[in-house]
């Protein structure tokens, strides 16, 4: 290509307690130009964007753009030097109108009074609009709109700002086949226009479809740029994995038994349907799928935490009514969601008062909570799990995220369950809690326990699972042993659509 | 030298952990300083007394707080039931004490009830957000009490109706008593069963507190059928203290209450606080009023203070929280 990149990055570092998300990487973006940036998660895309846009900055490395080199500051920065990023969560203002909102802070005004000229405001909507071959109505307010179009309106705010290069991060996770293609050619519009676009997908047909240029991400680095034409699916999944699995998953030989909880015809339109799986005594079913392709509906369905329309559990060969958290806990479920800060942990109360939550009722007498108790099974745990605190009274918030997962895992050991589900365990903590989490799983395990653990990370789910279940679009796409599996498979199963699939899997 | 040091940083600790504390003994210094008057036996016995109401509301309104919400009925639930006990007790003369006492629990528990389990069910059922229910309850029993006494007071009352408000056992205010038996079971409540624990979980944080199988709905609903219950009975014991049922009582009490936990605690973010925080912050309002009164300051300024207190724990609170 001859002509000059917008941007160029050069030996882009950047790093997060015990991960290294980014390093040296070099890469260029130029105008007219559609560059898909594809990987694991955790390889390091999403970063890589988010120091484009102005979230995280850079540790080392030059960033040029136009060929000057500049130091992105802040989010209002990188788009005043023409860098829009199109995030999975959109931002516009919902109670405002479309016009409203593609002229947010440069709203016209009649003469040089306070009134919005309403007129002018829609005439500019509409020229915005326009060139992309926009059909909307400008006064329609963004939360009656259609998710697709709230993203089109997305983009048109985008564009308008004089946006050289638009980076959009997983843009059609939400949106139905049809809606895909309108936005595809909305694309296509943008790059004729000269508009330099990255676009982070997992879905590898859109991929190929719509890129010209791909480049591989793993482990924060750079694996491969190659030209579209040149790639096919085969070739990204293998540049994609190729990683050797360390030995820090602890695997031991341990016994599986029965079937202890059998999950038939789960279904929760349109987060899932049909669903069914066993899971068998003492072992580690893993569950793989693509972010919002239902996993985590699916095991906070099975314990009670969301309703499901059809289908049934039997645990321990009996049909079981899972209609709250209380129940799932009083039949031996526990649950470690995946936002620990969110849903998994009171951060402002002490670490002996979140180990005891789920168990203070059953182990109370006459409502009162048994003190001593409290502190033996909390010493017990903070021995056991080796968390890290000056004692129990400590404010959970004040411990780093390794020991916080702990905790939380901790409380659900206290209260004796029997079963965990565990929703993105070791997400956000370092290389040795990460080793920790699998050898208490392991031991978990080990001792009669069952875990179903909902991951992101393929390495850790054929490191630690004996059998993995992968999830697409709501759906099981196939169930894989722990000696068949393998990232080629589980990718091909969680990315390629349904009716391609089978001609692909081995 | 060593131990002095060791002694210096406890009693920074101390300072850090406990600055009502300190506020309150300067408080005490500087108003005693102003007005000798403040020390005698017979003015603090009078600001027990002047609390004690505040205290009562205060109370239940720290279980509303460390569970997320705010109940802003409860001086209304006060005037409610001062209105619907006055009405009640006034045609029988001869009442004897045990009774009237009886009776007043009674009418408490049943006002309170009603209108913390309107409060309770909006809030937990219906979602409605804590401050809006609780508004909208406020004007409604205020506006019963107005409709039932046509805004009269109800005078006339039997004498055994005093004894509560103005009785004495030995040296000491029976409703002294009665507020401390309260502190002291709800502090009881609040840090050594169950319930206490699951009103601290649903405050910091209802979607763990929910994973953890805390039925979080049953739980708001119990905190507000307290604060209804507790203010309603401080409504029945504010009549007795003045023997009349007033349509106009207790007004902006809920802004006395709130003020006082909100010092207490440094905020009203949920999850924090206790009955020891709430007394301290009750102590140093009731201090402040009764410092006022005593160097002569209009009444007025006391209600201009309790905004300021109300605004400055906030502001400190939001400090901590970004520390």
């Amino acid at each position: 290509m001859d002509k000059k990149p917008i941007i160029e990055l050069i030996n882009i570092s950047k790093s997060f307690p015990g991960v290294q998300a980014l390093a040296d990487v070099n890469l260029s973006f130029y105008p007219g130009e559609i560059h898909s940036l594809i990987g694991e998660n955790g390889a390091g895309k999403s970063t890589l964007i988010k120091i484009l846009g102005g979230v995280y900055k850079k540790e080392s490395g030059q960033i040029f753009i136009r060929s000057e080199e500049c130091e992105i500051e802040d989010v209002t920065h990188a788009q005043s030097i023409g860098i829009s990023v199109i995030h999975q969560e959109l931002s516009l203002i919902p109670d405002l109108t479309v016009m409203e909102n593609l002229c947010l802070g440069i709203e016209p005004t009649v003469g040089r009074s306070v009134f919005i000229d309403k007129t002018a405001m829609r005439n500019t909507a509409l020229e915005i609009m326009e060139p992309l071959g926009l059909i909307i109505n400008p006064h329609a307010y963004i939360r009656d709109l259609k998710t697709a179009d709230r993203q089109m309106v997305e983009i048109a705010r985008a564009v308008s700002r004089n946006a050289a290069m638009v980076i959009m991060d997983e843009p059609t996770s939400s949106l139905s086949s049809r809606e895909v293609s309108t936005l595809f050619n909305i694309i296509r519009k943008l790059k004729s226009n000269n508009v330099g676009i990255i676009y982070v997908s997992h879905i590898l047909s859109e991929v190929l479809s719509l890129a010209d240029k791909i480049t591989v991400m793993r482990d924060g680095r750079l694996i491969r740029t190659l030209d579209a034409c040149d790639a096919d699916e085969d070739i990204l999944v293998r540049s994609m994995v190729g990683r050797e699995i360390k030995d820090y998953f602890n695997k031991k030989d341990k016994e599986i038994g029965d079937v202890i909880l059998e999950v038939r015809n789960l279904t929760r339109e349109p987060h899932f349907s049909d669903v069914s799986f066993d899971l068998r005594k003492g072992e580690i079913l893993g569950i793989s799928g693509l972010v919002g392709a239902g996993r985590t509906e699916i095991i906070r369905a099975i314990f009670g935490s969301d309703k499901f329309e059809s289908g049934e559990i039997n645990l321990w060969g009996k049909k079981v009514d899972i209609l709250s958290p209380q129940k799932a806990i009083e039949l031996g479920l526990g649950f470690v969601p995946e936002d620990r800060k969110l849903e998994g942990l009171m951060l402002e109360a002490s670490v002996r008062h979140n180990i005891s939550l789920p168990s203070i009722r059953s182990t109370a007498r006459r409502g009162f909570v048994d003190n001593k108790w409290e502190i033996d099974i909390c010493k017990e745990y903070i021995n056991k799990l080796k968390i890290h605190t000056p004692s129990n009274n400590t404010i959970s918030k004040s411990l780093s995220g390794g020991n916080q997962q702990k905790i939380v895992v901790a409380k659900w050991f206290a209260a004796r369950s029997k079963i965990l589900l565990l929703d993105e365990p070791t997400r956000g903590i370092d290389v040795n809690a990460k080793s920790e989490m699998y050898s208490l799983m392991n031991n978990y395990t080990k001792d009669g326990g069952s875990i179903i653990m909902v991951s992101s990370e393929l390495p850790e789910l054929l490191g630690i699972a004996d059998r993995i279940v992968v999830i697409r679009q709501g759906e099981i796409s196939g169930i894989l042993d722990r000696k068949e599996a393998s990232e080629e498979k589980i990718m091909m199963l969680e990315s390629v659509l349904k009716n391609t699939r089978k001609e692909l899997v081995p | 030298m060593n131990n002095e040091k060791i002694f210096f940083e406890k009693f920074k600790e101390f300072l850090k952990n406990q600055p009502l504390v300190f506020i309150l003994i300067g408080l005490c210094i500087i108003i005693s300083s102003v007005s000798p008057v403040f020390l005698l036996p017979q003015n603090l016995i009078n600001v027990l007394i002047q609390i004690s109401i505040n205290a009562l509301i205060a109370t239940g309104m720290t279980f509303v707080i460390i569970s997320g919400g705010i109940d802003l009925s409860v001086g209304s639930v006060a005037a409610l039931c001062g209105i619907v006990v006055t009405a009640i007790i006034q045609p029988y003369v001869d009442i004897s004490i045990p009774l009237t006492v009886t009776l007043m629990v009674v009418l408490s528990i049943i006002v309170g009830l009603i209108v913390g389990g309107i409060n309770g069910f909006a809030i937990s059922r219906l979602r409605v957000p804590s401050f809006v229910a609780t508004l909208a309850t406020m004007n409604i029993a205020r506006g019963f009490a107005y409709v039932y006494t046509k805004s009269r007071s109800i005078y006339g009352l039997p004498e055994a109706f005093g004894w509560i408000g103005q009785g004495y056992v030995g040296p000491i205010p029976v409703i002294v008593i009665i507020v401390l038996l309260v502190l002291l079971t709800a502090h009881i409540i609040l840090s050594q069963t169950v319930f206490g624990r699951y009103v601290y979980a649903v405050g910091s944080n209802e979607e763990v507190a929910k994973l953890c199988g805390i039925n979080v709905k049953n739980i708001k609903l119990k905190v507000y059928i307290i604060s209804g219950i507790l203010s309603a009975f401080a409504g029945a014991c504010l009549a007795s203290r003045l023997i009349t049922g007033q349509p106009t009582a207790a007004q902006g009490y809920e802004l006395n209450a709130i003020a006082a936990v909100a010092l207490g605690v440094g905020g009203m973010s949920g999850g924090k606080g206790g009955i020891g925080k709430t007394i301290q912050g009750i102590l140093i309002i009731g201090v402040i009023n009764n410092g006022l009164n005593l160097m002569k300051i209009s009444s007025y300024w006391q209600i201009i203070t309790m905004g300021v207190i109300i605004l400055g724990a906030l502001i400190i609170g939001q400090f901590e929280k970004e520390d």
